[in-house]
């Protein structure tokens, strides 16, 4: 203890060793035994305890405590910030709420089983069902198509491409997120229904008897073609979150397998994907999250027909998000409430799907977490 | 079951970069092999040609021949993953997949074969384990995960996930260095165990344990930072300790050198 004390007086004191060391520029400090051909200074302080301490280790008696400083002022500032967002959360729900129950006491539906929306005739009869459906069923075909084509993409770019292949490539489907969602809306009905009507005329012919396929037309502004437009915008999400965990496996990972003469492909099941797993299901639950609010492209899409039906390429389907973008101008108030209730289900919704993906990532937290 | 080594005119280079130079070194079967030599002297290296793992890094290759009982591992129509099946590695860092359990890790290589026999993985996994002295350590939590186990299990469950597909070599790059003296020890006796089967190349940079565990030692060096390294001596473990006849091996284990 005395001992101790010394050094530090030793130190701290402010003899004329410290003062220059202080003087130097940072980079300089820890080299100054060296240099000066004086080893340590002082003789009984080790050099790495001068480039530490270099005085604020203090000696002499220990200062008291501030009552209010930097620290004090920066907790209140977070907590500040952290009950407003609270604050206005609670606020945000409490109004919909507000304005969803009076519209959902003047329905003259089941707002649950009901498929049609007439909110604004009277008595108003709308529900929930169709909507809930066409939102979940694109958000679904979104991902049966992105995300294996996703995960290929970040594969090839995590473990295949040359680098330079890689970044261009990266840089590309970066650009596709970066696209706003009204861009791929006018492209989706414009340009892209062609093929997916032409597609959708051949799904017909030879697979009719498979009730997504069925019906007799007319084919094209379908849910599939929704489902297929949302399939690219979720595309570079899931891509590029992907690819970052992915090229995050730790390289003792990979050469153990490969080590143990696996090929590659065999390295990367063993190694590359069990690691990623966790991010990959955090990157779709993204990419569903993104399909399952997105508003506009479907609005400009989907045929706006209400009716749940297996089949997936004849004109119709509608979403949660699309009916509230094209219903809100005309709505009135009962109008608004309903469409605020469906607001509502689409939140829970979101809910759902996200609590279940952290229920899948938490059954293997044991595992994870030991990976981390 | 095990093997002779072989290496002539092994060359390594990382791109342009040439880190070992001209190695030419036998290993004999069921005998445990030392490389010593100070840092940077490229014996990971080495190690690391002799089952092609070398060349996974981008820009790196190998030229030489390194023959393994009369096979060139490098020729052309030879198939990389069998070497790697046929000469097994344990690394410096205990390096278990974290997403598996324990039983799942020692296994691994046997299923990457095709194993499926739910028998045929329990017995082999049991048998390696039991050859890697970790059985009744972990034979009640087989299920539980690889990466929950201290560092020297880990080290000694990553020996039995090598030794679990019964390959001809082994290659240890400093399998101590992470571990306590404990676990340094069990690993040391576990390579006299698998000396009567295994053909045993250890990297080490403890002079005790490459007197205590090998049959001969081979010494590495490079002239300066930069230059390639150079196997400078290789000979009975009793005469590099005993006498030396280089006087640069002589300065290194005296701990003269540099
Ligand atoms: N991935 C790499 N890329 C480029 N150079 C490398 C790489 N790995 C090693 N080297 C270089 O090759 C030389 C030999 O390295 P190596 O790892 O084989 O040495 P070592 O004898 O195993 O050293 P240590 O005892 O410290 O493990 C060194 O000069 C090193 O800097
Ligand atoms: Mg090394």
């Amino acid at each position: 203890m005395a001992d101790r004390h010394s050094r530090s007086a030793d130190v701290s004191t402010g003899g004329p060793g410290v003062t220059s060391s202080h003087a130097r520029p940072a980079g300089a400090t820890a080299s100054t035994g060296v240099l000066d051909g004086q080893p340590g200074g002082n003789a009984p302080v080790p050099p790495d305890f001068r480039i530490n301490g270099g005085g604020l280790g203090g000696g002499g008696s220990l200062p008291r405590r501030k009552g209010f400083g930097a620290e004090s002022m920066f907790r209140g500032l977070t907590l500040a910030a952290g009950t407003m967002v609270l604050v206005i959360i609670v606020a945000i729900t409490v109004f919909l709420i507000a304005k969803a129950v009076p519209a959902l006491r003047a329905d003259d539906a089941n707002f649950l089983t009901e498929t049609d929306w007439f909110a604004n005739d009277s008595p108003p009869r709308f529900g929930i069902a169709a909507l809930a459906f066409g939102t979940v069923v694109s958000a679904v075909i979104a991902l049966v198509v992105a995300v294996p084509i996703a995960l290929g993409i970040a594969l090839y770019l995590s473990h295949y491409a040359h680098q330079r292949i890689a970044t261009t490539l990266g840089f590309l489907i970066d650009l596709l997120a970066a696209v706003p969602s009204v861009v791929f809306g006018l492209w989706g009905v414009i340009v892209f229904v062609e093929p997916v009507r032409d597609f959708s005329v051949w799904l017909n012919k030879y697979f009719s008897w498979i009730p997504l396929f069925g019906g007799d037309g007319p084919f094209g502004r379908s849910l599939m073609l929704g489902g297929l437009v949302l399939a690219i915008m979720v595309l570079p999400i899931i891509t590029s979150l992907s690819r970052e965990v992915f090229m995050q496996t730790p390289t003792a990972n990979e050469e153990a397998a490969l080590a143990l003469g696996s090929t590659k492909w065999e390295m990367i099941r063993t190694a590359v994907l069990p690691y990623g797993r966790p991010g990959v299901i955090a990157s779709v639950m993204l990419g569903l999250g993104r399909a399952l609010g997105e508003t506009i492209a479907l609005a400009m899409t989907l045929g706006f027909i209400n009716e749940i039906s297996p089949n997936i390429i004849k004109n119709g389907g509608n979403t949660i998000a699309a009916n509230i973008a094209n219903g809100f101008g005309e709505a009135g108030e009962i109008g608004r409430g309903a469409l605020i209730a469906s607001g509502l289900v689409l939140f829970t919704i979101t809910l759902v799907v996200n609590m279940i993906a952290r229920a899948i990532i938490y059954r293997r937290r044991e595992f994870t977490e030991s990976a981390a | 079951m095990a093997k002779r080594v072989e290496a002539t005119g092994v060359t390594a280079y990382y791109g342009s970069f040439k880190a070992i130079d001209n190695i030419n070194l036998r290993v004999e079967p069921k005998t445990v092999t030392a490389l010593i030599g100070p840092s940077g002297c490229g014996k990971s290296t080495f190690l690391r040609s002799i089952n092609r793992m070398h060349e996974v890094l981008p820009g790196a290759r190998v030229e030489g021949s390194l023959t393994v009982d009369d096979e060139n591992i490098y020729d052309k129509d030879v198939d990389v993953t069998a070497v790697r099946r046929m000469i097994g590695m344990v690394f410096q860092r205990p390096n278990p997949f974290p997403t598996m359990s324990i039983f799942d890790n020692v296994v691994a290589g046997l299923k990457l074969n095709g194993v499926r026999r739910k028998s045929v993985l329990q017995d082999a996994a049991e048998k390696a384990l039991r050859s890697a002295n970790l059985w009744d350590e972990v034979k009640d939590r087989l299920g539980k995960p690889g990466a929950g186990l201290s560092g020297g299990q880990q080290q000694r469950l990553c020996i039995a996930r090598t030794i679990a597909v019964e390959p001809q070599v082994v290659l240890m790059d400093e399998p101590c260095s992470a571990l306590d003296p404990i676990s340094t020890l069990a690993i040391e006796d576990l390579m006299f165990k698998l000396k009567d089967k295994y053909t045993i190349i250890i990297v080490t940079h403890n002079m005790q344990q490459a007197a205590r565990v090998s049959d001969r030692t081979a010494f590495f060096s490079i002239e300066r930072t930069g230059d390639p390294g150079r196997l400078i001596e290789h000979d009975s473990t009793q005469k590099i300790f005993s006498n030396p006849s280089q006087k640069k091996t002589e300065d290194y284990i005296t701990g003269r050198f540099g």
